[in-house]
């Protein structure tokens, strides 16, 4: 199985190839278009500021690409967002792969949300295994609404979608290479999918 | 809903845990990635390695290490200690950091607080903040603890946040090292006065140290060295014996 991180900035993507490698399967960092389009699974990370991440991504003409893809693609924490309609952060326009608006948290909560959160209203083969109210751990300031591709709902500030399907695409707000066991089961069942 | 952290905190010199380390079960004590291990198993939430060592190496030597934590440990860790430039987080944070901790080099140069979170976004900035209350007035110390600042604790806090920091790591040096607790009324009034996670450090001895730290000190994360490392506290009785007082944490 050939397994892509897009890689398309500076950040933490390392940690991603080391858990799928936990997993018993290897991963290649790369932004060659070709080498994605080959993929079987795809993984599109994200950190740092959405603006900013969206114009790498045009600067090398994946914002084309990433929404044709035809195998199971997994956006991963603000990946996730890049691959709403719109965010509030620096008013970027998205992939718009997902039909949901990305809102920043009120300031009634410390924001960024750092830490362990439950994910609730689980509807996807991509949590097989896995039991309602289980933890992942989530780092982010800005968060998609609920809406009728929600396949996860997490409650901070207020009830929004932590998980995102459609058709080939998912998209998680936390971080399963980073949420112990439960987090890995999750990209395990991702890679089987 | 969103849970407190534990966190135990390693010192690190020259690649090797140091001082304190009492675990029998490990093969080598003194190998931080066999304790780090230990830690996620048993329930910790997040871990910080802080460097202390001073050679020439030491850049070299702690990348390393991030490496190989991050190929082991499936849960977020934060790299402290001696961090002065963004291409130092930058390094760290592609070895496989999730966050680092800076925090005389914020002190002498608060700009570089600003060109972390614009190069790598707020979340994974910690800025660590050493403070002495004296005759009332809580300073901002530097070089652990040792020398003192003209800054004011929550004014210093509140600049920190300003430039973008993601979270702040308080540590009392008046209460670090005695285990008497946490320095609650101060990390009380950080949180109020501030919009993002505070981590209390600095005086844990005892399980209720922790639930006071939580509910009083209205800390989001505690963190804690020597109680861990000696086994007076195992994490998993601390999530129950918080768990039973309604605090949430993930077990």
């Amino acid at each position: 199985m050939k397994i892509v991180i897009i890689n398309y900035g500076a950040g933490n993507i390392q940690s991603i190839k080391f858990a799928i490698q936990r997993l018993g399967f290897e991963a290649v960092l790369s932004n060659n278009v070709e080498e994605i389009l080959q993929a079987d699974k795809v993984i599109f990370p994200g950190v740092g500021e959405a603006s900013s991440a969206m114009k790498m991504l045009k600067s090398t003409g994946l914002d084309q690409i990433i929404p044709q893809l035809k195998q199971p693609v997994l956006g991963i924490c603000l990946g996730m967002q890049l691959m709403c309609k719109h965010s509030e952060e620096g008013d970027t326009k998205g992939l718009g792969i997902f039909n949901v608006e990305v809102k920043r948290f009120s300031n009634q909560v410390k924001v960024p949300q750092i830490g362990w959160n439950q994910i609730t209203n689980l509807k996807s083969e991509l949590f097989k295994g896995i039991k309602e109210e289980e933890f992942m751990y989530l780092v982010h300031s800005f968060y998609a609404e609920k809406c009728s591709e929600m396949i996860a709902e997490t409650n901070y500030d207020l009830a929004y979608a932590s998980a995102l399907q459609k058709d080939n695409f998912y998209g998680v707000q936390f971080h399963p290479e980073k949420s112990s066991n439960a987090g890995e089961k999750i990209l395990e069942n991702f890679l089987k999918c | 809903m969103l849970t407190k952290r534990i966190i135990p905190c390693l010192d690190i010199k020259n690649g090797r845990t140091v001082k304190g380390v009492n675990f029998l079960d490990l093969r080598d004590a003194g190998d931080p990635v066999e304790l780090a291990k230990i830690y996620a198993e048993n329930g910790a939430d997040e871990l910080v390695f802080l460097d202390i060592s001073a050679t020439e190496e030491k850049r070299k030597t702690l990348a390393n290490l991030v490496l190989k934590v991050a190929e082991k440990v499936n849960i977020p860790f934060t790299v402290g200690g001696g961090i002065s430039s963004v291409e130092d987080v930058d390094i760290l944070l592609q070895c496989g950091a999730d966050k680092v901790s800076i925090n005389s080099s914020a002190v002498k140069r608060p700009e570089l607080i600003n060109e972390l979170s614009a190069k790598f976004g707020s979340q994974c900035v910690v800025v660590a903040i050493d403070a002495k209350q004296i005759d009332g007035e809580w300073i901002v110390h530097l070089v652990g603890g040792k020398v003192p600042t003209e800054l004011n604790l929550f004014a210093w806090a509140k600049e920190v946040e300003k430039r973008g920091a993601g979270e702040i790591l308080f540590t009392s040096m008046n209460n670090d090292g005695t285990k008497n607790g946490f320095a609650n009324e101060a990390l009380a009034k950080l949180s109020e006065e501030l919009n993002i996670p505070i981590i209390a450090s600095g005086g844990a001895g005892n399980m209720q140290h922790f639930a006071d730290t939580f509910i009083e000190g209205k800390a989001d994360a505690a963190l804690a060295a020597s109680v861990f490392h000696f086994k007076e506290i195992e994490i998993p009785e601390l999530k129950e014996f918080l768990s039973d007082k309604d605090i949430l944490v993930r077990r």
